[in-house]
């Protein structure tokens, strides 16, 4: 679609597509703000009842998530550093890796809100409403928070799939390889966002 | 200097023929000045609609009770109103529109950092119009919450209110990725010995609003998510019955819409910054303190959105924190007035369109800041919050300001653009009658609001008809100008004189290349040796 | 401008950056099992925050970043803590 004979004397601008890539995480954060903004209120007005609501979710499932996320982001910033390396095939393994691991997340989410969902809890269901206002609240939270979370999970997986593809046929090398370290940049916020999600949720206990 | 006489093979950026033809040059086009005229077409037009929308309330209420609609109807037309003047015309305004046209050119550059960003960014701007408009013709009616959308109402209305905040999100998409090609591209690409303390005071401008635009948006657009999804799953946030807090909506609005309207002024004076100096032929006064102003206008706006809440029912120690920091951003637009005064003083004045309308936007402005005053101050806000006096406020701050700003950047700026020039006769007389317009139609409105006449009313106690229809008739005079100004514009594109590279002897970038631009802006970047006001 | 000083952050570093965060989620789920009140979500918050801390400054490379980005960075999150701030204002002193 770009015309070709347009701009056609310009070096490609790495450090420009990086800072671009920041500002975006910046937008991310901010989004995710509000989300905690509003925990925080409802956190403060009705302290027992989140207390409560932490109790029903399973700490292992949290705790598991956060380790395979942590490690996922080892494995991508590491992946960067072989494709800096010049190592093809150590940089696809690791980002193989990475992929993977968000795969176990997503799973291991489905597996969670799944049991909410068989109890009967989920947005706008009856059992929902009819419980005490906090208790609805830690809920509601959850969810958003976890889906729009986990939205942004699939997000990252897809960069980081056309980074794999990319890399697999060279049009992403050693000499031109922004597309991956935007994309871990990415991989890394995501990352960000659970690790204050989890303590929040889950060992307010 | 570099030469402005057309060089050999010069082809401007309207006649450039790439890849495509007809409409399809223009749609796929990822030139920024083609972007940029894209969605000058658009605002023009959703203003028109806009300001018809206005007009048909103003006809509303020439009498008391029901004169052309009932209550429902006006609902439904000051909520529209609201989301197209704000969403769709004022927030993207002077940024796409003159940032897109001119910024690359004023920091000697051949386009923006992300040239497809850019043309995908007026796509999304797009999509998000045609929610707009869905959000009036679909099965339940258009909403009739306000452009606010305040809960508990926006959840138990059963009108069009997610397609139109579906609409709001969309376009807060489109202003983040703007703003962010904005930041990189004056980070990036500035010319060689153009430093920032080198950069034109619009570029200022464009920055700090970016800055703005990327950083506010965001809160908006995850509140009115909320807001969806309060509606579709009753998830509780808002609505009282379920444990929630509306006034924390008005809070997260508020946080976003509240450095909003510095997204609307602050292009606005940084429009005003160059057309002073041009037409006082004067270097402008106090260059770093307007720019400065520029960040700080930014920055403290952020602390002041409770300003909106002041009767919400918010601690005492909330409302008066608040009312300090507006207080104190006023400071700095202030400096700002002051140093324009300053650069006329001892300059050779020339009242052609583009200062009359840079004039009328300090006057008008300036009304509409002392007004600011009245509703920033708790005691005073008490009276006149949700009344008139709030209407005619931020009608002269925004319209006042930003719109009348956006009128002299179009005026200073056709030449270039269009390389032909419009009747300034013609001008004048269009200036004339908007101004006097505009006046009668909003000041009434501040006498009205003190004495008790609520918004958002479409009836009202017959002691203030004498008021409304002084406002009335003020509209259609103001409307009659516009039309007047367009109809001059257009004349001037399709017949007007041809235009040189430097009509108002300007010293910014883009008077040294020629008129029209050609389709990469400079034969060669210019290295850059002054500041940009160097006027002898 | 095409060139980045490419600084390439060793395995090595990156690995004991993964063992200062699993020690970090370990000492903060063992926390929740002692009931300090108030002090429960200052620490777990206190320590996401290193957690985050780490992952910015090794993992998303902002140690050997321009420093333009850095100080976008500590704007960024000064507006959103002062965001936090000015609304709790509100909550605190209803």
């Amino acid at each position: 679609m770009e015309e070709k004979s347009l701009h056609t004397e310009e070096p490609r601008d790495d450090y420009a597509a990086k800072m671009g890539m920041w500002l975006f995480i910046f937008t991310e954060i901010l989004l995710f703000a509000g989300l905690f903004l509003v925990y925080s209120v409802f956190r403060f007005k009705y302290p027992v009842l989140f207390h409560q609501g932490a109790l029903e979710l399973n700490v292992t499932i949290g705790s598991l998530n956060t380790v395979v996320l942590l490690i996922s982001s080892m494995t991508v910033a590491m992946s960067l550093t072989a494709m800096q390396k010049n190592n093809k095939k150590l940089a696809l393994t690791l980002l193989f890796i990475t992929i993977l691991c968000a795969l176990i997340f997503l799973f291991n989410k489905y597996i969670e809100w799944g049991a909410k969902f068989n109890e009967g809890l989920y947005p706008g269901s009856e059992l929902m409403l009819k419980l005490e206002r906090g208790h609805l609240l830690f809920f509601s939270l959850y969810f958003f928070m976890t889906g729009l979370h986990a939205l942004h999970i699939i997000i990252g997986m897809v960069i980081l799939s056309i980074a794999f593809i990319k890399i697999r046929k060279g049009t992403l090398h050693i000499g031109k390889y922004m597309l991956l370290e935007n994309g871990a940049l990415y991989w890394h916020l995501v990352d960000l966002i659970w690790i204050f999600l989890f303590p929040l949720f889950y060992l307010i206990t | 200097m570099i030469n402005t006489n057309e060089p050999t093979g010069y082809v401007s950026y309207l006649d450039y023929k790439g890849k495509y033809t007809g409409i399809r040059a223009w749609i796929y086009s990822t030139d920024h000045k083609r972007i940029g005229l894209l969605y000058l077409y658009c605002i023009t037009t959703f203003f028109s609609i806009g300001a018809i929308m206005g007009i048909l309330m103003r006809i509303e209420l020439l009498a008391p009770g029901p004169t052309i609609m009932g209550p429902q109807t006006y609902n439904g037309l000051f909520t529209v109103h609201g989301i197209i003047m704000i969403f769709l015309v004022v927030i993207p305004g002077l940024s796409v529109v003159f940032g897109n046209l001119f910024m690359p050119i004023l920091i000697g550059a051949r386009d923006v950092a992300f040239p497809r960003l850019n043309l995908f960014a007026w796509y999304v701007y797009i999509a998000g119009c045609c929610l707009a408009i869905l959000s009036q013709v679909l099965r339940h009616g258009p909403p009739d919450t306000g452009w606010t959308f305040y809960a508990p109402y926006s959840l138990a209305t059963g009108t069009n209110v997610i397609a139109a905040t579906g609409a709001a999100f969309v376009l807060g998409f489109s202003s983040i990725l703007t703003g962010l090609n904005f930041i990189v591209t004056i980070h990036r690409m500035r010319a060689p010995g153009m430093t920032f303390f080198r950069m034109p005071l619009f570029v200022w401008a464009i920055y700090a609003t970016a800055w703005i635009q990327l950083l506010a948006t965001p809160i908006i657009g995850i509140t009115l998510l909320m807001l969806i999804m309060e509606r579709l799953f009753n998830i509780g946030f808002f609505e009282p019955a379920l444990g929630g807090d509306p006034v924390l909506f008005q809070h997260l609005f508020w946080i976003y819409s509240h450095p909003a309207v510095y997204i609307m002024i602050l292009p606005a004076m940084g429009v005003i910054s160059e057309i002073i100096p041009t037409f006082s032929q004067k270097s402008i006064y106090g260059y770093k303190a307007i720019a400065f102003s520029s960040l700080a206008i930014a920055g403290v706006g952020y602390l002041i959105w409770g300003h909106h809440m002041f009767t919400s029912g918010m601690s005492l120690v909330a409302i008066w924190s608040f009312s300090l920091f507006t207080f104190i951003v006023a400071i700095p637009s202030a400096v700002k007035v002051f140093s324009w005064v300053g650069t006329m003083y001892k300059g050779s004045i020339d009242l052609k369109p583009p200062m009359l309308y840079a004039l009328s936007f300090i006057f008008l402005f300036m009304i509409g800041g002392f007004s600011g005053l009245v509703v920033g101050g708790l005691a005073t806000d008490v009276q006149v919050h949700d009344t008139a006096f709030v209407v005619a406020h931020f009608h002269y701050i925004v319209f006042g300001g930003m719109g009348y700003a956006f009128f002299g950047a179009i005026h200073y700026w056709f030449p270039k653009i269009y390389g032909k020039m419009y009747k300034i006769r013609r001008a004048n007389i269009a200036w004339a009658m908007t101004f006097i317009g505009f006046n009668f139609l909003y000041f009434p409105q501040f006498i009205l609001g003190m004495q008790g006449m609520p918004r958002r009313y479409f009836d009202y106690l017959p002691q203030f008809q004498t008021g409304e229809v002084i406002s009335s008739l003020g509209g259609f005079l103001f409307i009659a100008g516009f039309a007047l100004m367009v109809y001059n514009l257009v004349m001037g594109f399709r017949k007007g004189e041809k235009a040189p590279a430097n009509p108002w002897h300007g010293t910014t970038l883009e008077w040294q290349i020629p008129s029209p631009p050609p389709l990469e802006n400079f034969e060669e970047i210019p290295v850059i040796t002054t500041d940009p006001y160097n006027y002898k | 401008m095409n060139t980045i000083e490419t600084h390439v952050t060793s395995y090595k570093t990156l690995g004991y950056v993964l063992l200062v965060l699993l020690l970090l989620t370990t000492i903060t789920i063992n926390v929740t099992s002692y009931n300090l009140m108030a002090w429960n979500v200052a620490i777990a918050l206190i320590i996401a925050a290193v957690k985050g801390y780490f992952v910015m400054t090794y993992f998303m490379h902002l140690k050997n970043e321009n420093r333009v980005i850095r100080a976008f960075v500590i704007v960024v999150l000064s507006l959103f803590i002062t965001i936090f701030l000015i609304t709790f204002i509100d909550y605190l002193y209803r």
